[in-house]
């Protein structure tokens, strides 16, 4: 994969049969068994890794990279291997020291801003961001905006939600960094990581790009993609919460500085200062999130076992059947944001529903037992520049099929006419 | 369990559908105040004409779901024409009604499940005083629609507040 577009080339998958092995998808809401359309926001756990953190807990738990007992040992060997674990599957050269655990991808891309902004951006320097972004990829920069006087461009977006990239060099000309999401998580977008990341690089620019929507939905190869830092969270792709996960090219996390101070993340300590451990545990100060490093290594193992390029194809297909019904039953009284195409996106629907506040969409949708997300999904410039304050949100999960399209069809179609 | 007949009560729809005293006043003289949800993104604008302590002419802005609208509708029927006493008076009565007593916070059952249990009428509030108000009682059972519903009295409250200082400042 170059780019991130996937393909449907391979063979799907039987969602009915995967979602049996998530607990949460058999419960009922309000007398209806449970549609769960929100796994944009996050998504469910499979059995796999309730059960992989669980056993941990009972077997294996100690603190990592302290005792010389069996347990620590063998706590700090699993915890480990997770981290290698997770490394491979997004194609790190260099798992067991360029992936670093952090709280959630939030923090993984302030780390970006704190250790390598505050060692590379002075006053004036330019970083470039993506009207698409979520406020978790803005709010850094413009933090160190206000502390360092650094420089905002945005790559603006078209009608259709894509990036618009004919004055790209213009934008990145003496830029510093460029902040880009893989797939937004409003529009679905799939934006050209790569075609990015090497107008970037040429322009003398570092990228980070935000890959909390892509990771968990297509094969990711960070070598192929060409950026320099990737952002993800654990709970979004079958995950547990509380773990994140920064990925960064092994000759720059070796040059930054600590992020936050504490245990584990020095080699020596003395009263006139200190020296930073090695990459990647020098940015994982304090005791980090075992038990969740455990689940995310079982979820990577789901997921692989599914595999990334059945999962893609599965959800163009399921996209392009949601597309489909939603414009044909509902017509001009909807307006779906974002490229028109299942292929250009992933399985993220945002729209708007007639004049009925997405609030008021989703409220009704509970009703009938399906879970949408209503509200500006962090990506405030976003919202502005589609003119809205909000859109309602369908997002699927490899557990999701056509009879959930259905549902949501019919419960949006109760929602119109008890606001008619 | 409660039910979406609840939530969207007659009164609340027709003053969603049919918004009272939309629109904003002339400001100056007007008092203009801005509310926002983060949560959501709504946005609220009131105008406020106070001429003597009344509150001469309310408007009403902006966009949100059914209850933030209808509950702005709502309040700028019942403050216009009252005094800044009685409308502050409103403003904590209602407020009153939307506050989520102790006893009615999700418990968590031991199924897991987390259940709301009934609130008892609460004392100090005086529900019939609130007239068409009272409709937006249930939304007391879907806690995270409270703040649409009370968006608009806070942005009114600091309205009055405003109105009032700007007054004392003229008087003097």
């Amino acid at each position: 994969m170059a780019q991130l577009t996937g393909t449907d080339a391979v063979p799907g998958l039987d969602a009915a049969t995967l979602a049996k092995d998530f607990p949460l998808l058999s419960r009922e809401v309000h007398g209806h068994k449970i549609t769960y359309l929100d796994s944009a926001a996050s998504s469910q756990r499979p059995t796999a890794v309730l059960d992989a953190m669980r056993e941990y807990d009972e077997t294996t738990h100690a603190n990592v990279h302290r005792g010389v007992y069996a347990i620590a040992e063998e706590a700090t060997r699993r915890f480990e291997a997770a981290r290698t674990n997770v490394g491979r599957f997004i194609g790190a050269p260099d798992p067991g020291r360029e992936v670093v655990f952090t709280k959630n991808a939030t923090e993984a891309l302030n780390l970006v801003a704190h250790a390598w902004g505050r060692t590379h951006l002075g006053r004036g320097d330019v970083v470039v961001l993506t009207e698409m972004e979520h406020h978790a990829n803005i709010v850094p920069w413009h933090m160190l905006a206000a502390e360092r006087g650094i420089e905002l461009r945005w790559i603006p977006i078209d009608d259709d939600g894509r990036l618009v990239l004919d004055d790209l060099d213009a934008v990145l000309d003496g830029a510093k960094l460029l902040g880009v999401t893989c797939m937004s998580n409003v529009l679905g977008t799939l934006n050209p990581v790569t075609e990015l990341a090497a107008a970037a690089h040429a322009a003398g620019a570092v990228v980070v790009a935000d890959a909390c929507q892509s990771v968990p939905h297509l094969p990711t190869d960070v070598s192929a993609l060409g950026v320099d830092f990737l952002a993800f969270s654990a709970h979004k792709m079958l995950g547990p919460t509380g773990i994140g996960v920064l990925w960064g090219r092994e000759e720059l996390l070796a040059e930054l500085p600590p992020f936050l101070g504490g245990g584990e993340m020095i080699l020596d300590v003395r009263k006139d200062g200190f020296t930073p451990n090695d990459i990647p545990w020098r940015f994982e100060a304090g005791t980090p999130p075992i038990t969740e490093a455990i689940g995310l290594g079982a979820a990577v193992d789901y997921l692989r076992g599914v595999g990334m390029a059945a999962v893609r194809t599965h959800e163009i297909a399921l996209t392009r059947y949601a597309l489909d019904a939603l414009r044909s039953r509902f017509g001009d009284a909807i307006r779906i944001f974002g490229p028109p195409e299942a292929e250009d996106r992933g399985g993220v629907i945002s729209f708007a529903f007639g004049d009925v506040h997405p609030h008021d969409v989703s409220q009704i949708l509970d009703e009938y037992g399906v879970c949408v997300r209503a509200g500006h999904h962090c990506a405030k410039p976003l919202m502005r520049r589609l003119g809205v304050n909000a859109t309602a949100r369908a997002s699927f999960g490899l557990y999701n099929d056509e009879h959930d399209v259905d549902t949501l069809v019919e419960a949006l179609d109760a929602a119109g006419k008890f606001f008619a | 369990m409660p039910g979406l007949e609840d939530l969207y009560r007659e009164i609340i729809l027709d003053h969603y559908r049919s918004p009272r005293n939309r629109g904003e006043l002339e400001s100056p003289p007007a008092v203009r105040v801005e509310g926002f949800n983060p949560l959501c993104g709504d946005e609220i604008v009131v105008t406020l004409d106070v001429v003597d302590g009344v509150v001469n002419d309310i408007k009403i802005a902006g966009t949100g779901c059914s209850i933030s609208q209808s509950s702005a509708s709502l309040m700028s029927a019942a403050v216009k024409g009252t005094s800044v006493d009685e409308a502050r008076e409103l403003i904590a009565t209602f407020k009153g009604m939307m506050s989520i007593h102790e006893a009615t916070l999700p418990t968590g059952a031991s199924d897991g499940t987390t259940e709301l249990v009934e609130a008892p009428e609460p004392e100090a509030i005086d529900v019939d005083a609130l007239g068409e108000l009272a409709a937006l009682q249930g939304v007391v059972k879907f806690p995270v629609r409270i703040k649409c519903a009370t968006l608009s009295w806070n942005t009114l409250s600091q309205g009055l507040d405003e109105a009032t200082a700007s007054e004392a400042t003229a008087g003097v």
